[in-house]
């Protein structure tokens, strides 16, 4: 068995222990953490399979920016969660029935499975060669021109999710004292203080 | 295919040299430790006073909005990577399909700079 092989075990033996203690640990933040360790293992795969860039992405996106936003989820959702957990008990056969369905579904997919002879050349020939490109490179030379219009639409997608989130959740309280900073600096001091020269004893 | 992986062979070793590290700490806390429990050491110090309140509390919606905000954009920078790596092979076309690309989320930048998305009261 080579290091990559041994790799390869260890990595998804900690994705699939994690991604079980996802669903059983009692404390929700702890959930998140777990989920944090899978994705950080599924990165080791991605790297494993060759593909770095989705790998680092994992790092970057899901384990920097999504299991934030989670825990964001979970603390703010003030729900108490071990009374939940008591009624988790109702739920179990109907959770257990759709696993078994989906189980089986996956099962009848892969059953069925055939893959034509060529397979591996057909992969490749949508790729650049991947013996002389990085892996990186060759995503870049294909998701700008090649595939030019799926890319605008993440980006359009993106923006609509950018506005979306300011319309949903943006609240603006209209009882504060904001900062205009053009306005504070271009007070002009003689317009806003009079000097007077006070006599001693005599005040104002 | 065997390059790559050799290339990352320092990080798993750092890696098994990180778990490795984590739990001797922990271990030699459990183990070699004095352990000596008692509620006094748990309790309130002096004039400090007892927990009165859950720390799973209502956060603020905002935070969600600056961290969605901040994914958006993280996204919007991993789209930037492999257009530079591969930015001598992509031509014209995709140095114009990057800046349609950028001038799009830059018009939800500047909506959400005008709407005072960013400022925090």
């Amino acid at each position: 068995m080579g290091f990559a092989d041994f790799a390869f075990y260890m990595f998804s033996t900690v994705v699939v222990v994690s991604g079980l203690l996802v669903v059983v640990s009692k404390n929700p933040v702890h959930s998140v953490l777990w989920l944090i360790a899978a994705f950080l293992s599924s990165a080791g795969l991605f790297v494993l399979l060759g593909a770095e860039f989705v790998a680092m992405l994992l790092i970057i996106v899901y384990v920097g920016a999504v299991a934030v936003l989670f825990l964001f989820v979970v603390m703010m959702l003030d729900v108490d969660f071990a009374e939940l957990r008591g009624e988790l008990a109702k739920f179990v056969p109907l959770a257990g029935l759709i696993g078994v369905v989906l189980l089986m579904e996956l099962a009848l997919v892969f059953g069925a499975w055939q893959s034509t002879e060529n397979v591996a050349d057909l992969r490749d020939a949508v790729t650049p060669a991947l013996e002389d490109t990085q892996n990186t490179a060759a995503l870049g030379q294909l998701i700008y021109t090649k595939y030019i219009y799926l890319f605008q639409a993440s980006g359009l997608i993106l923006l609509v999710a950018m506005i979306g989130a300011i319309v949903l959740t943006l609240r603006h309280r209209e009882d504060i004292k904001r900062q205009d900073i053009l306005s504070q600096i271009y007070r002009d001091p003689a317009e806003q203080m009079e000097l007077k020269d006070v006599k001693p004893g005599q005040g104002l | 295919m065997e390059d790559l992986l050799r290339d990352y062979l320092p990080i798993l070793i750092f890696l098994g040299l990180a778990i490795g590290l984590g739990l001797v700490l922990i271990l030699a806390a459990a183990v070699v430790a004095v352990q000596n429990p008692d509620p006094e050491k748990v309790s309130a110090y002096e004039c400090g006073f007892n927990a009165f309140d859950d720390a799973r509390m209502k956060f603020d919606v905002r935070f969600y909005l600056v961290s969605i905000l901040f994914i958006i954009f993280d996204l919007e920078v991993a789209f930037l990577f492999p257009w530079a790596v591969a930015f001598k092979d992509v031509g014209m076309l995709g140095f114009w399909s990057m800046m349609v690309f950028l001038a799009v989320l830059t018009i939800g930048f500047a909506y959400e700079w005008k709407k005072g998305a960013l400022e925090w009261e």
